[in-house]
């Protein structure tokens, strides 16, 4: 399989047309897509009439964008218009957008092909794909295991080779965690770099979409293209897409970088896991880096925090599925009793869980108890990435603390699922940008994420460092 | 901290959260709720005093844009997507009289 920077030189070039492309992808979709169930909709027909877009594009001689040709999964809960948006979720099966979310009109304006839609957790509540109600993704190196999640479809996508890139969202880990578990890079950018208009909210302060690709390279492509200033997100940041390929290979000489004790050195964490990131430490450390361990104590109470609000900006964004405007609708023989049954019969286990764990936290007398004090524990959080960002430029953490687990095995412990996301959510409470990068094996010979963390708007150096980290790794998996 | 959760806060949660859980549901929500709760309330042990809470990690207030009319969604695209519509607006149950 080409890497997305070839195909689209290619493309541009007119050595291969985006139409060859697209048919050896969806080839290698025909033929495995059963067993891994990495979507919800495979788009054929539309992406076959784009590819023949682009196609004609190059042959008029213009340059169809920086992107072009190169097949495309999204994440199912970003909005397509009439196609259907189901968050794998009944409450919105059939429901078909009247507008596109502002990263679809970027890739396509780039060029991509949209390949399809993929699968994820229920409103992208969970960390295994299993809480979908269409059924769970199979991770595609080995598929008696889960492909992580919440966005489980776009990680075993890109690593089953349906796409050579995707989009994912994260807002507890739910891109670096499946990215760590399929083995493929996935990257969370600093919260309101890339806009939301049209990703259906989840928990609005946490939420950010980013890019899944083979290699470190093609996620800085997908990120410069989906990346800056979008004025219908009033919470994405005025500046332009980061620049990000250009500098991918300046080396790590110099660079200060810390190893985060409370992401690392945590029970249950698998040793060779650990041993990882204290491989890639190493590495690093050889290639010119200045690497030490650096403490983020309250990093420790970030799943704690992170289930209070989360849960309570859920149970506030989900109120919309009332079966009034779109959607499912169950009869009641009043409004607050079709509401409640709609609801009801709508949303998956998870989800209400997450709704009712939500409602309660921000309930009277509990209000300041539990969602308020996890607001002060965040600014604490965030204080203590601040005061370790002064001496360092990067950090490096485990992504997760397994390697990919079999499915079934954490289904009935809400509680062990949840600590899935122990390395992943502090930067999600912070704001700042974190990515997963593949670092050799663990039990069972499945893929390990190392995770690279940066400094807000940090994501050139946070690439820079990924890509020695992808350097160092490679003799490993050769 | 941490008030054991039981049956009533469940059903009185539900009834503000708009969910028509079953019985067996409650049940096992009582139990799930109260151990996630528990652990939650570890953010208890850390001392927040003159600590503001953070809503929000960007530091932007007030995003402001011309004050221009701009034309809205297709109305009847929207429409399309609801349950029930009728005389070009959305069409509910009744909604006066629903407290028995």
């Amino acid at each position: 399989m080409s890497s997305a920077r070839e195909i689209t030189a290619d493309v541009r070039s007119g050595a291969r047309s985006a139409r060859d492309v697209l048919e050896e992808y969806l080839a290698e979709i025909d033929r495995r897509e059963p067993e891994i169930h990495a979507f919800n909709v495979v788009l054929a027909d539309e992406a076959r009439a784009a590819a023949a877009a682009v196609d004609a594009a190059v042959a008029r001689g213009e340059d169809p964008g920086p992107l072009a040709g190169v097949p495309l999964a999204l994440k199912d809960n970003m909005c397509t218009r009439g196609i259907p948006t189901t968050c794998s979720s009944r409450i919105l099966e059939g429901w078909r957008p009247p507008y596109d979310a502002t990263v679809v009109d970027r890739v396509r304006a780039a060029g991509a092909i949209v390949v399809g839609k993929t699968n994820l957790d229920e409103f992208a509540m969970g960390s295994s794909t299993e809480n979908s109600a269409f059924g769970p993704t199979r991770n595609p190196r080995d598929s008696t295991r889960v492909p992580g999640g919440s966005s489980g479809g776009s990680a075993a996508a890109v690593a089953a080779g349906f796409a050579p890139l995707a989009l994912g969202s994260d807002t507890g880990g739910s891109i670096r965690q499946p990215a760590a578990l399929c083995g493929v890079v996935g990257v969370k950018p600093t919260y309101g770099v890339v806009s939301r208009y049209g990703l259906i909210a989840f928990a609005s302060s946490l939420d950010q979409i980013g890019p899944f690709a083979a290699t470190v390279e093609d996620a800085a492509l997908l990120l410069e293209a989906i990346g800056g200033h979008d004025p219908n997100d009033s919470t994405s940041i005025a500046r332009p897409a980061p620049d990000l390929v250009a500098g991918l290979d300046e080396g790590v000489s110099g660079l200060r970088i810390g190893i985060v004790d409370e992401m690392t050195e945590i029970d249950g964490i698998e040793p060779r896991v650990r041993d990882a990131v204290r491989a890639a430490a190493a590495g690093l450390e050889a290639a010119g880096a200045k690497v030490d361990t650096v403490s983020v104590p309250s990093a420790t109470y970030g799943i704690a925090a992170y289930y209070l609000i989360a849960p309570a900006e859920a149970s506030s964004n989900l109120a919309r599925y009332d079966g009034v405007r779109y959607g499912l609708r169950v009869e009641g023989e009043d409004v607050a009793r079709m509401n409640a049954a709609t609801r009801e019969s709508g949303f998956g286990a998870e989800v209400k869980r997450r709704i009712m764990l939500g409602t309660y936290a921000l309930s009277a007398g509990y209000y300041d108890a539990y969602y308020g004090q996890a607001q002060r524990v965040r600014t604490l959080i965030i204080r203590d990435f601040d005061r370790v960002y002064e001496k360092f430029d990067v950090l490096i953490a485990a992504t997760s603390p397994t390697v990919a687990f079999e499915l079934g095995a954490k289904t009935s412990d809400p509680l062990a699922m949840y600590l899935c996301d122990v390395c992943t959510v502090p930067a999600n409470l912070s704001g700042h940008p974190a990515m997963s990068v593949p670092f050799g094996t663990g039990e069972g010979g499945l893929p390990i994420g190392v995770q690279v963390l940066a400094p807000a708007l940090g994501e050139a150096t946070m690439f820079r460092v990924a890509r020695a980290i992808e350097q160092l790794a490679a003799p490993l998996s050769a | 901290m941490a008030a054991r959760i039981t049956r009533a806060d469940v059903e009185h949660v539900a009834q503000l959260a708009r969910l028509a859980l079953s019985d067996e549901e409650i049940v096992s929500l009582t139990e799930e709720l109260g151990a996630i709760v528990d652990y939650a309330a570890q953010v208890s042990a850390l001392d927040t005093n003159d600590v503001p809470p953070t809503a929000h990690p960007l530091p932007v207030v007030n995003v402001f844009r011309p004050d221009v009319a701009r034309p809205g969604l297709p109305r009847d695209e929207v429409l399309a997507a609801a349950p029930e519509a009728q005389e070009k607006r959305f069409r509910v149950p009744r909604i006066l009289g629903e407290e028995p």
